[in-house]
């Protein structure tokens, strides 16, 4: 052909063409560089958005794992103090009050100064001093110390999320507060400590008594439920789908209806536990009871898919082998597929419960979004969960519930983080390839 | 109470196994024949005829006992419950059953309800207490009643393991059954409050109404607005939410999807896979979060300062609209979506990518087309349908999806089309409504179901037809 171009046209015109198609082929790697960039652009920005994401929760979240402990001396005034009802005294006050003499500072007859001085303080003080008393009450007439966390605000000001440069009327200390503060701070009364507070104490209205335990127990609870019920479904529903069920209408209606279950919006799985479990059956609203029934049915088609693939996954020749020997078709399944099958199942099972974990939306509708302090001791009590609790947070007021919003949603992704790992672990150990 | 039944059953269970062995071992032995199936075999036989009817009684006892309960203290309340308005009676019942169970109330009652609750607190205990009892003695019969019929049938002839692989085969049907089981229970709840629903709102009203406020006055003395229920707003903000998320998760997706099955090697494969399935794996909560405190306020300020540059200049109408742009808006919902939407989609595309035959790309190769060019315009247009249904997926997913939206997109239902314009959409509604003080009968909270319905089907047609397309290009290459 090339020589037929020779003959024909001239040299000239044949180093135009040439050179004309050098340059498209310089155009074409321009554009291959060019679409080669986009992926990488792409794959960049997803892994971005990632590390943007988990930066900015641990950026949010690591100030509330440390809080601030103030400890002063307390002069448990017999005048002040009911000997028969120790709880009823206004000890925040009574501390607050010595302080601004130590202090050397006069308070108005109004006492402004000591209500601005105690709102620094939490109201811990009050049920330790309380108990202090009760368990002895020859301390009445003597100076005790005692340590009690700071107030929110003051934990905030302390970590320096409050700062001096703010004006006065945008912060919620005033000057004298700030200047009280740094005082204290720097008598040595005031001591960082790890927040042991986060991870003993259930839910509170005051964020530096609130913790994470009850709704941690309470997912627990939850997932447990979830665990009993979609778990064995959902390999029995498995193991007749893949090895049992007569290919016909029926076996293909449940086929495509799990596929289709397994897309349906979590909150419409709210829906379904509001007016079947709770408006119905009339369980316990807010329990982990209904919320882990809800999640089980969530969870169920996930399971399915997953068993039926490591199913699928074993070999015909061992289902053939062990028909051979004489073994029916239950012994088959049960002594031979689904043994080699479970390292498949279980992973998936794992994997299907940390997603579980963190659902929120059904949770919200079947009440989950009300305030229960304490820790739960049944599955039929009202309770919090994880991820409910991290929507609570998030829409309170209290500027130092964002740090312990951000807190929880670590100590969440920690325990997805652990149940993964299990999934993998278990993957490496024990998969078979055949 | 249930779980000392439940021990119970299981105790009596591993008797009748035992007892079941030992029995089939002797008779076949007093007859000197060879049984049928094996001792085991009769022992599974009797365990489960003694186990099942149990368990039967106490799966519906289950059920239906909360029901009865709540009926039978219904029935017997005072006048002075009798007069609260319903939520209220609702939420004293509730009580009423915390106080039963020996837990503390969660409201505090008025004077002469606090009596009244302690009343019916032992009340609702003492119909407890009979219905467990109650279910306790029926398990029991059941359980005994199955054993005297598996004592009388266990013989050397009986086809035992045929009989259990029967009961198993059942057994695993019904768990398969499950599955339809609440595809049905969906539907109908849906369905059921719908339509009482509809029975106060006109469908074409809700369909076709352009204004949206459903607070309706609880009580008949309350000062409130009568609602109105057209849905068309929730419709346009999911809509606009659902395009938002799409234009950020359709290229990312796909660009990955495609840089992942053709560029990449094997190793930064190994790296970014599990990366994408992290994001994939991070709750859409925590996703809330960071579009509620991350983005929300880092939009706000950029578009705010453009804003500020604006005024006052040509643009100055446009600078005093950005000036004013809040946190939530619905850009902010619609991006932080598309983020999460991003490894859903890629991980699909990745798939029919590469499940398109290898020949295909080896014949574009072999004809000097470039990569880029082979994907462009060899492997796209032959992927295309897949990826189609991939996205229709991830429509139906940014539809469904509700925290993001509900921590980052506001409640006032505008009719707009405007990204930086707070919007509200039907997943935000349904939970707005169902959270707080409800009564179950009214339209608002059924407005909730109605809603859902609505949600339900849309997500369905398009996950049916995305699966179909889906399926119908895999066939073409197998």
């Amino acid at each position: 052909m090339t020589d037929a171009t020779l003959s024909k046209a001239g040299v000239g015109a044949d180093t135009a063409r040439v050179s004309k198609l050098q340059a498209g082929i310089k155009k074409r790697h321009a554009r291959e560089r060019r679409f080669k960039l986009y992926g990488v652009l792409a794959v960049s920005v997803a892994i971005g958005f990632l590390l943007l994401l988990l930066g900015r929760i641990i950026e949010q979240g690591h100030t509330a794992f440390y809080a601030h402990e103030i400890t002063l001396p307390v002069y448990m005034d017999p005048a002040r103090i009911d000997r028969t009802y120790p709880q009823g005294t206004n000890f925040q006050l009574m501390t607050a009050e010595q302080e601004l003499k130590r202090l050397g500072i006069q308070d108005d007859d109004k006492g402004t100064k000591a209500t601005a001085m105690r709102s620094l303080f939490s109201s811990e003080l009050k049920f330790r001093a309380a108990a202090i008393v009760r368990d002895n009450p020859a301390v009445i007439g003597q100076t005790v110390t005692i340590a009690a966390p700071a107030s929110d605000e003051a934990d905030l000001y302390y970590k320096g999320e409050i700062s001096k440069a703010t004006p006065a009327d945008q912060r919620r200390l005033s000057d004298e507060q700030i200047a009280w503060l740094d005082r204290m701070k720097s008598s040595g009364a005031v001591r960082t400590h790890f927040n042991g507070a986060l991870f003993t104490n259930g839910d509170s209205t005051e964020p530096e008594l609130a913790g994470v335990l009850g709704a941690v127990v309470g997912s627990a609870l939850m997932l447990l439920v979830t665990a009993l019920i979609a778990i064995p479904i959902g390999i029995g529903a498995a193991v007749y789908l893949e090895e049992f069920s007569p290919r016909n209408r029926i076996s293909d209606l449940i086929e495509v209806n799990i596929n289709n279950l397994a897309a349906v919006p979590s909150i419409v799985y709210g829906l379904l536990g509001v007016a079947l479990f709770i408006n119905w059956m009339h369980l316990p609203r807010s329990s982990p009871l209904v919320g882990g029934l809800v999640l089980a049915l969530m969870a169920l088609p996930t399971i399915i898919i997953a068993t039926r693939s490591s199913l699928k996954a074993v070999p015909p020749s061992i289902r053939e082998a062990a028909l051979a020997m004489g073994a029916s078709r239950t012994q088959t399944v049960f002594q031979h597929v689904l043994p080699l099958a479970m390292p498949g199942v279980m992973t998936g099972a794992i994997i299907s419960m940390a997603h579980a974990l963190g659902e929120t939306a059904p949770l919200l509708l079947i009440g989950m979004v009300s305030f229960v302090p304490g820790i739960p001791h049944s599955a039929v009590e009202p309770t919090g969960a994880l991820p409910s609790l991290v929507y609570i947070w998030e829409n309170a007021s209290e500027r130092a519930f964002h740090e312990r919003t951000a807190a929880a949603i670590l100590v969440l992704l920690a325990f997805m983080i652990v149940m993964n790992a299990a999934a993998i672990l278990l993957r490496r150990r024990f998969e078979r390839r055949w | 109470m249930i779980w000392f039944f439940l021990l119970v059953v299981v105790a009596l269970s591993a008797l009748a196994f035992f007892g079941g062995r030992g029995l089939a071992a002797r008779r076949a032995a007093a007859k000197g024949v060879r049984a049928h199936s094996r001792p085991t075999q009769h022992g599974l036989y009797a365990l489960i005829w003694v186990g099942a009817p149990s368990l039967l009684v106490l799966i519906l006892a289950g059920i239906f006992s909360g029901g009865i309960a709540h009926h039978a203290l219904v029935a017997g309340a005072s006048p002075e419950v009798e007069q609260l308005e319903p939520f209220r009676r609702e939420a004293f019942f509730q009580d009423a059953y915390l106080v039963g169970a020996g837990q503390p109330a969660q409201q505090i009652w008025p004077a002469p309800l606090t009596e009244q609750l302690t009343v019916q607190g032992r009340r609702s205990a003492e119909i407890r207490t009979v219905l467990n009892v109650g279910t306790g003695i029926a398990a029991l019969i059941a359980a005994i009643l199955g054993g005297l019929y598996v004592f009388l049938r266990i013989r050397p002839d009986l086809r035992a393991r045929n009989r259990v692989e029967d009961w198993i085969g059942a057994l695993l049907f019904a768990c398969s059954a499950v599955a339809v089981l609440t595809t049905i229970g969906i539907v109908f709840s849906l369905l059921w409050d719908s339509l009482r629903f509809f029975q106060s709102v006109p469908v074409a009203e809700f369909l076709f109404g352009t204004k949206w406020s459903p607070q309706i006055a609880i009580r008949a003395d309350q000062v409130g607005s009568s609602g109105a229920f057209g849905a068309v707003p929730l419709f346009a903000g999911t809509f606009l939410i659902m395009i938002i998320a799409m234009c950020v998760a359709a290229p990312v997706g796909l660009f990955s999807a495609i840089y992942l099955s053709e560029y990449a090697s094997r190793t930064s494969r190994a790296v970014v896979k599990p990366i994408l399935e992290i994001l994939a794996g991070v709750p859409t909560v925590v996703y809330g979060f960071f579009a509620a405190l991350t983005v929300g306020p880092a939009l706000r300020v950029f578009f705010n300062s453009i804003g500020d540059l604006l005024i006052g200049g040509p643009l100055n109408d446009v600078g005093l609209y950005l000036s004013l742009v809040q946190n939530q808006m619905a850009l902010v919902a619609g991006a932080v979506m598309g983020i999460m939407l991003i490894p859903f989609v890629s991980s699909l595309s990745d798939d029919i990518i590469n499940s398109v035959p290898q020949s295909l790309r080896d014949g574009s190769y072999a004809m000097g087309a470039t990569r880029s060019e082979t994907v462009k315009k060899v492997l796209l247009p032959a992927a295309l349908p897949g990826i189609a249904g991939a996205l229709l997926l991830a429509m139906s997913r940014a539809i469904g999806e509700t925290m993001i939206v509900t921590m980052a997109a506001g409640l006032a239902a505008k009719l707009t089309l405007n990204p930086l314009d707070t919007v509200t959409t039907v997943t935000v509604q349904i939970v707005t409504l169902l959270t707080g003080d409800q009564e179950f009968n009214s339209p608002k909270t059924l407005a909730a179901f109605g809603l859902g319905l609505t949600l339900f089907l849309v997500t369905l047609v398009l996950n049916i037809v995305a699966q179909r397309i889906v399926q119908a290009y895999r066939e073409q290459y197998d």
